[in-house]
């Protein structure tokens, strides 16, 4: 499978093994880092950002793609939509079917709240499936939740809002206790105690696992509860709207993917867990993230009146797949790096501590590639650098990477790479939105009624998210919003009225901007169809 | 360098791709774009389960669409959904007995022991393996077995017994998790303390604290050795 180029740098990262099983890289310091950062993170690459010229965030800069979302009209023309016949009538719609939507929807329900969870595919398709390598959450003895907060606040580079901050980590340990209780199986010990690892920028080992399909344990978990209580699910059905009655949130318009028809819902507060929006490809990124994933919550929140928070940083996952060609972009897990995986170059040398944070990691593999001119180069031509993964079992003993990693393993073994006995390329790709839309901390965006969970909001990790910390977010969020938005619902005597002037609001002030007609937004779908067949459709040919 | 072209037949009906594609690529090269049988695209999600079969072979095998390479005149068809028994329950009140098994899946008793459910996983896990092992009670070992399931459902498409293999994996992993695997006591106790208001009074401390302040705790914090 590898070239004789890769062969050859491989001799080299063979060779340097055995002395680096116990070379110390330093962490850098505050300094080093920042210079790298400013250097080599895409975040600061001024000529791919744009100002939002329109909604309440106007002025703030953002990636091109995500003002092109921002700055686009609604399929639907606001004058003559009907919204007199109203399908469905609840007191919490919860809008997305990941992990933040699941356990929106099980903590309203429990509150006695109605509850109907429309989502754009099927439920469980989000980032928190894809989401391997853990969850954090402070509870062992040498750990507390404050050391937690400043392992998150340092990370996010102090952009953090507190209170958020201090939400995530403080209902941590309540919610790994949730997820026990309902079944998920998180690697414990005989007795009990859980196995926990470091992520990087994580001060204790407070990285939990369920081996490395961690997201996926959970997600299944809370998909199958969401199914035994019986609480209404609507697949296929995306938000294609929200409704107001001029300023709180009132309802919304579902899609139905399939037979195209639009459904009018009533509700009394609204729960955005749409996650995040990797496919929109910001900056032509290959990404980690769903199909999914195209930023339907953050469009239609934004629209309504709800403010973004720090929608100019991304996070780069430090490896994703750089070879072979068929799986760039997919994620090689934190996780082969916290068991002891380690980084080189071309000549199998070292260039930075493998747990850096995140944004500091990713920066570090640009410029030993861009920078340098240290990396390997693909056949497509993608840059590359070896995350040397033999060492592992030589380090731990023959047999950890299949037992610790084995959705990895899996992944390469595919392509007859055994990964437990040769090197993997690897190159950062695009794996989570940082910002979003701006919460409380119960989840509440600036518009009444109207909440967000999960991927789709921001502020929580500033400008840099951790390892195992967005697992922890969806729940910990998606739990304060269900509770949250059920009890405002339970509080409330009758249901709003429906309106789209939101809309026609935003509509107007795209025409006092100029911004010509043609782009619609939501997306609903990425588009990867080959173009000379997308140009041969019939409705293509008006 | 172009790759070779091969020849796929999507449900019957013929598109010319390049070679080096994965079916979910090679679907999308020929113009569909995917509204179901495409998920996370990296074999989380079991939403492109796949069947397909090659020239001059009789024999059916199975991927996901999203990691299965091309294959000249191969015949494929994506099964997206699959309508299986999902039964309901109150995780709290069952006990990991295989009589919880037989209440929720009586089907599973008519296991034939024919392995067509293992031949058709695309995860390689020991189906056959876990049923019985959930036939005879041992939830852990039907918990270990199952847990790289992707939920896509190819097993339950093969069983002559109508056996919902995936939803009988899941009800065991939930078992074992919550009754057979012993209770983390140090999160338990983590908890109480937590409600107990213990670290409120560092927390406000931190959370006032101004940037440079935290930045300089936070350069200066321990690190838990690897």
């Amino acid at each position: 499978m590898y070239t004789g180029k890769m062969l050859e740098s491989m001799k080299r990262v063979e060779a340097t093994r055995k002395e680096r099983l116990d070379q110390e890289i330093p962490l850098l310091s505050p300094e080093a880092r920042q210079e790298l950062l400013e250097g080599f993170h895409p975040d600061f690459k001024d000529d791919v950002f744009r100002k939002i010229k329109v909604g309440p965030s106007r002025g703030e800069r953002a990636p091109k793609e995500f003002v092109d979302a921002f700055e686009a009209y609604s399929a639907i023309d606001p004058a003559k939509f009907d919204l007199s016949n109203v399908e469905v009538d609840v007191d919490v719609l919860v809008v997305g079917g990941g992990g933040a939507g699941a356990a929106a929807a099980l903590v309203a329900d429990e509150q006695g709240a109605s509850v109907l969870l429309a989502t754009k595919l099927r439920l469980g398709d989000s980032n928190t499936v894809m989401a391997q390598g853990g969850i954090q959450g402070a509870d062992k003895a040498n750990d507390s939740p404050a050391i937690h907060y400043l392992d998150v606040m340092g990370g996010g580079r102090y952009f953090n809002d507190p209170d958020l901050v201090e939400a995530l980590v403080g209902d941590a340990p309540e919610v790994l206790s949730w997820l026990e209780k309902l079944g998920v199986m998180f690697d414990k010990t005989a007795e009990g105690t859980m196995v926990t690892t470091h992520g990087g920028g994580t001060s204790r080992k407070r990285m939990h696992a369920a081996r490395d399909y961690t997201g996926a344990e959970i997600m299944k978990t809370l998909k199958d509860e969401v199914l035994n209580r019986e609480i209404p699910v609507a697949e296929f059905a995306a938000v294609y709207e929200l409704l107001t009655d001029g300023k709180k949130v009132t309802g919304a318009i579902l899609y139905n993917m399939e037979t195209e028809q639009y459904m009018v819902v009533r509700a009394k507060t609204v729960i955005l867990a749409t996650g995040g929006s990797g496919r929109l490809h910001v900056m032509g990124f290959p990404t980690s993230n769903h199909y999914g994933a195209t930023a339907d919550g953050l469009v239609l929140g934004y629209r309504a009146g709800a403010p973004l928070t720090y929608m100019d940083t991304i996070q780069y996952h430090p490896t994703g797949a750089a070879f072979p060609e068929q799986i760039l972009g997919l994620l090689v897990t934190e996780k082969v790096r916290s068991i002891g995986g380690q980084i080189t170059n071309f000549d199998g040398n070292r260039f930075i501590y493998e747990l850096e944070t995140r944004d500091v990691e990713a920066a570090a593999l640009i410029r030993e590639c861009l920078g340098r001119k240290k990396g390997i180069t693909t056949p497509s031509g993608q840059p590359a650098v070896w995350l040397d993964s033999p060492i592992i079992d030589a380090k731990h003993g023959e047999g950890t990477i299949k037992a610790r990693v084995p959705a990895m393993y899996r992944q390469y073994e595919r392509f007859g790479i055994d990964m437990s006995k040769v090197p993997i390329l690897i190159y950062p790709t695009q794996h989570y939105q940082n910002g979003g839309l701006k919460i409380d901390e119960t989840g509440e965006t600036k518009v009444k009624n109207l909440f967000a969970a999960g991927e789709v909001a921001g502020g929580i990790h500033g400008r840099n998210r951790l390892m195992g910390n967005s697992l922890l977010d969806v729940v910990v969020f998606g739990r304060r919003a269900g509770a949250a938005a059920a009890e405002r619902a339970n509080g409330m005597k009758k249901s709003g009225k429906l309106s789209l002037k939101h809309l026609d609001k935003f509509h107007k002030e795209l025409k006092s901007a100029r911004v010509g007609k043609g782009r619609i937004a939501p997306v609903l779908l990425p588009e990867y169809r080959r173009p000379e067949t997308v140009d041969h459709r019939i409705d293509a040919l008006d | 360098m172009a790759a070779d072209k091969v020849t796929i037949h999507v449900m019957g009906k013929a598109y010319e791709v390049p070679s080096d594609l994965t079916i979910m690529k090679a679907m999308e090269y020929a113009g569909y774009q995917f509204i179901r049988g495409c998920g996370c695209r990296g074999a989380f999600c079991g939403a492109c389960g796949t069947v397909y079969r090659t020239k001059d072979d009789y024999r059916l095998k199975v991927g996901l669409a999203c990691q299965e390479m091309v294959q000249d005149e191969m015949y494929l068809a994506e099964i997206p959904f699959f309508p299986g028994n999902k039964a309901t329950y109150d995780i709290e009140k069952l006990k990991p007995t295989s009589e919880t098994i037989l209440k929720h899946y009586p089907e599973v008793f008519r296991c034939l022991a024919c392995n067509a459910c293992t031949k058709a996983c695309p995860q390689d896990i020991e189906v056959m393996e876990y049923v019985q092992a959930a036939l005879r009670g041992d939830i852990a070992k039907a918990a270990d077995l199952s847990f790289d399931c992707l939920l896509c459902g190819l097993c339950a498409s093969r069983c002559p017994a109508e056996i919902v293999q995936y939803n009988v994996a899941l009800l065991c992993r939930r078992l074992y998790s919550s009754k057979v695997a012993p209770r983390a006591e140090h999160l338990a106790k983590r908890v109480k303390e937590t409600k107990r208001g213990k670290f409120d009074k560092e927390m406000a401390k931190l959370k006032k604290m101004k940037k440079p302040q935290l930045a300089k705790l936070y350069a200066e914090r321990e690190i838990e050795p690897a």
